[in-house]
């Protein structure tokens, strides 16, 4: 047993309602520079849709991921290391920049220079990239916003695989979501197989997957080799760029820009340990329908005897050990299995998840009628069909999303009976298998959603590895070139490299 | 002046390389990238691309092994320096074609297209057409060798090449004599060198073979090894 700690992510999808702020913050601090305009770190999509950049969830397009060999083991959906060697003067599977969207600016300078004209002066929208006019703009971040466009367009979305779609195109049957997407920190990341220079890596002591912008040579194979296609090509400094998890904010115990701002509370940041030495076992399942299962196999109970003390062998910090036993990701993943990983078929071992959001009842006139226990109605009747949910979050298996929707309701039904009627109704709780105690919790931390309980997140142990002092005046989170010195450890000339201070670049 | 050229510059182009290359790895290695420019057109990328990158690899290993390898070999071996020198002419014609095909379609993209043209230096742009430059000379130079086939000429260049780094004082006069074209293409072929640490050329030495024999595909980066004196 190889005990480490993971900052998990859980998203309850039920209370997001697509404001974007988690993206439009998260873009203020991390990608409003060149080169990157173009980056969502995290971005809302609406569901059915193809999504951001177009049809990502297409891996037989894109290729990202991994998969199974014949032999059993595993290798990066895009070829093994022979094969990404020899795509590397032109990757096959790179998206183009239109698969994101052309980023552009508009002249707004025209509104106030215009001379005297006939008509009104508008602002019309010219490329960030090549300053050229754009005479119309054909795509963005967000094109399919609360299901614009057309169906037969949006209905290309892989979730729909199996399910009749045909009906769902239809105004009185039409359904619709949201899902927020960022990085997903992966236990088994496909990017950091794929860089040939092995500059991406994951953070033993938290698990936050970087790159190190000091040793990528912009190669370009994690982000075809990314298959929820996270990982950006910065088109000025031709390196990539990611999601961070906002790691010098969880260093010091603060949630990440988009789970701090997050104005529903639907997102949960917590320490979750693992195995390290199940990963490949469990990433290399032969039916995809048992990774969901075979990932929550990795994780460990860290109020387990054993566990702690072999997390404690491994140097886990005691803080740490306590942040696990009061993860909400834990209860949330492990305790009430309510939360799934998005997209387990695609083998990394993603570690942001999901709570699926419950829906309207499919037809409002047959309500009545709908067979109903404990005013639950039966999930399958719910208008976002099941099979589209299990395709997104469980590889096709609908049992396990069944058994969470199954859960949410009694919740609502349970809490309902006892704060209008005062009655605890023991019979809902034991139907889904929980006990009241367990609703009171689920209740505390989803509905009620206290800052404190959705953010359970212990600081780093610098100290523990860092003489403070030597970096006392040095440079702080800096973009390359301003202050590049120190990582790369040795000097030219022998010795350590000095930390350099901002003020010696300005005079 | 010809001293100068072929027998001093030499020097100068492959320090400067060598240094410079190495300074800036160390000063400044945010900047050490390939530079791709494949995200933003695809259109006509991926053959561009490829031509030109697998003739020019070709090529430089034909230089490589073709001027460096003492002359003796290729006699003890029994090969007639004609024979080596129609290999030379056929093998580097190929690759030479491939790489000049694949550098007009990346010029021509790098020139042309609004994206690319926008987001150029004018290192990017410049070490381009020099590198399509030295290939059209280093084409062209087929013409003229086709006039003497005996690999007489040919015997001059390695003897140049294994002179300068043998640091033979004389090494500049071997080539003399030989047609202008070819001391054209020496001339560029050493600035090329000398440019090469300034201009995205340097993503070269990252060529990560390493990746081949990296162990596992995971890299896990860990901070307990720093000793917490």
């Amino acid at each position: 047993m190889k005990v480490r700690a993971q900052i998990g992510m859980v998203l309850n999808l039920d209370k997001c309602i697509g404001c974007h702020t988690c993206s439009v913050t998260c873009k203020n601090v991390w990608t409003s520079r060149d080169g990157v305009e173009y980056a969502w770190f995290n971005n809302v999509e609406t569901k059915p849709g193809i999504g951001y950049p177009k049809d990502w969830e297409n891996q037989k397009r894109w290729k990202g991921g991994w998969e199974r060999t014949a032999s059993g083991g595993l290798q990066p959906k895009q070829g093994g290391k022979w094969r990404i060697l020899a795509n590397i003067f032109a990757n096959p599977n790179l998206p183009e920049i239109d698969d994101f969207y052309e980023p552009f600016d508009f002249d707004h300078d025209h509104l106030k220079s215009a001379p005297e004209m006939e008509a009104f002066p508008t602002a019309r929208p010219r490329s960030k990239i090549s300053g050229e006019r754009m005479e119309k703009i054909e795509w963005g971040p967000n094109w399919e916003e609360i299901l614009g466009g057309e169906f037969a367009k949006r209905s290309q979305d892989y979730n729909f695989e199996g399910v009749q779609k045909a009906i769902y195109g239809e105004y009185e049957n039409t359904f619709m979501m949201y899902l927020p997407r960022l990085c997903e920190h992966c236990l088994n990341p496909a990017c950091v197989a794929s860089c040939p220079s092995g500059a991406i890596y994951k953070r033993e002591d938290d698990g936050v997957v970087l790159i190190d912008q000091e040793k990528c040579r912009g190669w370009r194979m994690c982000v075809s080799g990314c298959p929820y296609k996270k990982i950006y090509y910065n088109w000025s400094s031709g390196k990539s760029e990611k999601c961070t998890l906002c790691y010098p904010r969880l260093e010091s115990g603060q949630p990440t820009v988009c789970s701090e701002t997050c104005v529903g509370r639907i997102r949960y940041l917590g320490v979750m340990l693992y195995d390290a030495d199940k990963i490949a076992e469990a990433a290399s399942v032969e039916k995809e329908m048992d990774l969901y299962d075979a990932q929550l196999g990795v994780f460990l109970d860290p109020n387990d005897p054993a566990v702690i003390e072999a997390a404690r062998k491994e140097g886990v910090p005691e803080d740490w050990i306590k942040g696990a036993q009061n993860s909400p990701i834990w209860k949330m993943a492990m305790e009430w299995k309510i939360a799934f990983p998005l997209h387990p078929e695609y083998r990394t071992l993603p570690m942001v998840w999901y709570v699926p959001p419950l829906s309207p009842i499919q037809n409002a006139a047959q309500a009545g009628q709908i067979a109903a226990q404990d005013d639950m109605p039966d999930v399958r009747s719910l208008r976002i069909p099941v099979r589209y949910l299990a395709n997104m979050l469980t590889a096709g298996d609908e049992t396990p999303v069944v058994a969470a929707l199954e859960r949410m309701l009694a919740m609502r039904s349970y809490m309902r009976s006892k704060t209008v009627d005062g009655v605890v109704n023991l019979g809902v709780a034991n139907r889904v298998g929980l006990t009241p105690h367990q609703i009171d919790e689920m209740y505390q931390l989803m509905a009620i959603a206290n800052y404190e309980d959705r953010f359970v997140i212990p600081t780093t142990h610098r100290e523990m590895v860092e003489q403070a002092y030597d970096i006392k005046g040095g440079c702080g989170f800096t973009d390359g070139n301003g202050c590049s010195g120190g990582s790369s450890g040795k000097s030219l000339f022998g010795g350590g490299k000095k930390f350099r201070s901002p003020t010696e670049f300005i005079a | 002046m010809h001293h100068f050229l072929y027998g001093i510059y030499p020097y100068i182009a492959l320090s400067v390389m060598v240094i410079a290359s190495a300074a800036r790895y160390d000063r400044d290695p945010f900047t050490w990238k390939s530079k791709s420019s494949q995200l933003l057109r695809r259109r006509s990328f991926v053959i561009g691309s490829v031509l030109f990158h697998v003739g020019v690899l070709l090529i430089f290993a034909g230089h490589l092994i073709g001027l460096l390898t003492p002359i003796w070999i290729f006699d003890s071996l029994g090969i007639p320096h004609g024979a080596k020198q129609l290999l030379a002419m056929a093998a580097g014609g190929i690759a030479g074609v491939m790489a000049l095909i694949g550098g007009f379609i990346l010029l021509a993209r790098r020139l042309f297209d609004p994206r690319i043209s926008a987001n150029s230096t004018v290192a990017d742009t410049g070490i381009l057409i020099l590198l399509v430059a030295q290939l059209l000379l280093g084409v062209g130079s087929i013409f003229v060798s086709v006039q003497h086939l005996d690999g007489h000429e040919m015997v001059k260049f390695m003897s140049w090449a294994q002179g300068i780094l043998t640091f033979d004082p004389k090494a500049a006069s071997y080539i003399a004599d030989v047609n202008w074209i070819f001391k054209a293409h020496i001339a560029l072929g050493l600035t090329i060198f000398l440019l090469f640490p300034f201009t995205r050329l340097v993503h070269i030495v990252s060529a990560p073979v390493r990746f081949l024999w990296r162990p596992g595909y995971q890299i896990v980066r860990t901070r307990k090894e720093t000793p917490a004196e």
